[in-house]
């Protein structure tokens, strides 16, 4: 049986973590690699790499840092952030990701994701959508609306409308992020993650908001979620991999052991 | 000494490949010409995307007839990889292209409409892989799941040639061999331990 996959997520910049890391054993990591060697060890089913690099100048440090995660974990990771062109993706799909996540430039230019999909082949290609409840209004049918730049700049998109359009244009999947509950560990948006988990027919991974196992088993569940994206609650050593999955496994829900 | 050679045809995660060898300290080279083909001792068949787009690279590589000639005159061990190991068959219903016809077995689309619970295609994830026979590929293996992504699987011809199954939907045949035709429909570059088992088991065959 298919289980669900946890899903850590590394921010990174100028090719270091960003935030003050801890895990449970308090050693400070603040390099990408070790990180990534750490949760592959711990049983992260697949990575996520947003790379949060202002400059366009300093993305080929990225690129290097692809190559030597590429290295050193033997499960798949994606990389997100700044991918803007057809070079962009294959870049980073040549220094060994399984797949690039294209969001803003998506939703500038849709067609990004058809041609990503004829190159490298619809698995390859993830679609990022950040989404914020707006209510139901003109244009908005699904009360979900697509933003950018961090929530600031709304785009007059439907988010379940986007999801379909992503799936038909050739996105093998959708990293759903909902800005209204990143960050608030109150756990996921799990109207948000239901709606569009059963309105398309590629995996969807839930991200933001994730505080508790609870949360997780709650929106794998009730929530149609095939994945969780799961950051600070793992990266502050609040929790292992190894405990969340024991909790869902109690749950009957399946998960991988390693 | 082991020694593998990944076929380079422009598909699939090759880096992956490479970056497991050399930890396992196995010889690895890359073809991109028949020459380099024709000395190989075991040859791996990566893949990913579509059927077609994949035959069409294979087609175009100048690769095909050093390959067939290794395969089916010299029947050295070979592996293809998801749509690698599809391709080996004699068609999909994903293209319209020939496949290689190394083994009597069709590709068909999972039905999603036939689906009772899992509903999203493609098959993406980590899934249970059960061996229903002894073979080397599978040593020192137990429990196993691997790493999947596909929306075709995998029809043998002969219920013989199926080697594992997995259940996604309806059990299906993610891994089979036929002499010296292997084929697992996951990926072992990327499967974490039981995928480097499998690749190290391949070598030492």
């Amino acid at each position: 049986m298919l289980s669900k996959r946890i899903i850590p997520c590394l921010d990174v910049r100028e090719g270091k973590t960003t935030k003050g890391i801890k895990f449970k054993n308090n050693v400070e990591i603040g390099d990408p690699v070790e990180m990534a060697k750490f949760y592959y060890e711990a049983g992260a089913d697949e990575l996520v790499f947003y790379d949060i690099t202002a400059s366009h100048e300093k993305r080929d440090i990225m690129i290097d840092v692809v190559r030597k995660v590429a290295q050193t974990i033997f499960i798949p990771f994606s990389v997100g952030g700044g991918i803007r062109t057809l070079e962009d993706m294959r870049a980073v799909l040549l220094a060994g990701a399984e797949k690039v996540s294209v969001n803003s430039a998506a939703v500038k230019n849709p067609d990004i994701i058809s041609q990503g999909a004829r190159a490298f082949g619809n698995q390859c290609v993830v679609l990022g959508m950040d989404v914020k409840h707006v209510g139901q209004k003109t244009g908005i049918p699904s009360g979900y609306e697509i933003v950018i730049n961090g929530g600031r700049t709304f785009m007059g998109m439907d988010a379940l409308e986007w999801a379909q359009k992503g799936q038909a244009l050739g996105a093998g999947e959708i990293c759903l992020n909902s800005i209204d509950a990143d960050g608030t560990k109150d756990g996921y948006e799990m109207a948000l993650t239901r709606m569009i988990s059963e309105n398309v027919n590629i995996p969807v991974i839930a991200s933001g908001g994730a505080g508790t196992p609870e949360h997780l088993a709650d929106v794998l569940t009730r929530g149609r979620a095939d994945a969780a994206l799961i950051a600070s609650m793992v990266h502050f050593g609040t929790y292992t991999i190894e405990e969340i999955k024991a909790f869902l496994s109690g749950k009957d829900i399946k998960v991988r052991k390693s | 000494m082991p020694s593998v050679t990944l076929i380079n045809y422009g598909m699939g995660n090759i880096p992956a490949f490479i970056n497991i060898y050399h930890r396992l300290n196995i010889t690895v080279e890359v073809a991109s010409c028949p020459a380099q083909l024709l000395r190989s001792k075991k040859i791996i068949m990566p893949g990913v995307g579509s059927f077609d787009w994949a035959m069409t690279r294979l087609n175009d590589s100048g690769l095909r007839e050093a390959l067939d000639e290794m395969v089916m005159k010299q029947q050295i061990p070979v592996l293809g990889i998801c749509v690698g190991m599809q391709m080996m068959a004699k068609g999909s219903e994903e293209g319209c292209l020939q496949g290689l016809g190394w083994i009597e077995a069709k590709v068909k689309r999972f039905d999603q409409a036939a689906f009772t619970s899992q509903t999203h295609l493609p098959h993406m994830g980590w899934n249970d892989v059960m061996p229903v026979r002894d073979n080397p590929l599978f040593a020192s293996i137990t429990a196993p799941m691997f790493y999947f992504l596909h929306s075709y699987y995998f029809v043998p011809g002969h219920a013989s040639q199926t080697l594992a199954t997995t259940q996604y939907g309806d059990e299906f045949t993610s891994a089979m061999s036929n002499g010296n035709v292997y084929g697992v429909q996951f990926h072992p570059e990327k499967s974490h331990n039981w995928g480097i088992q499998l690749l190290k088991n391949f070598a030492e065959m």
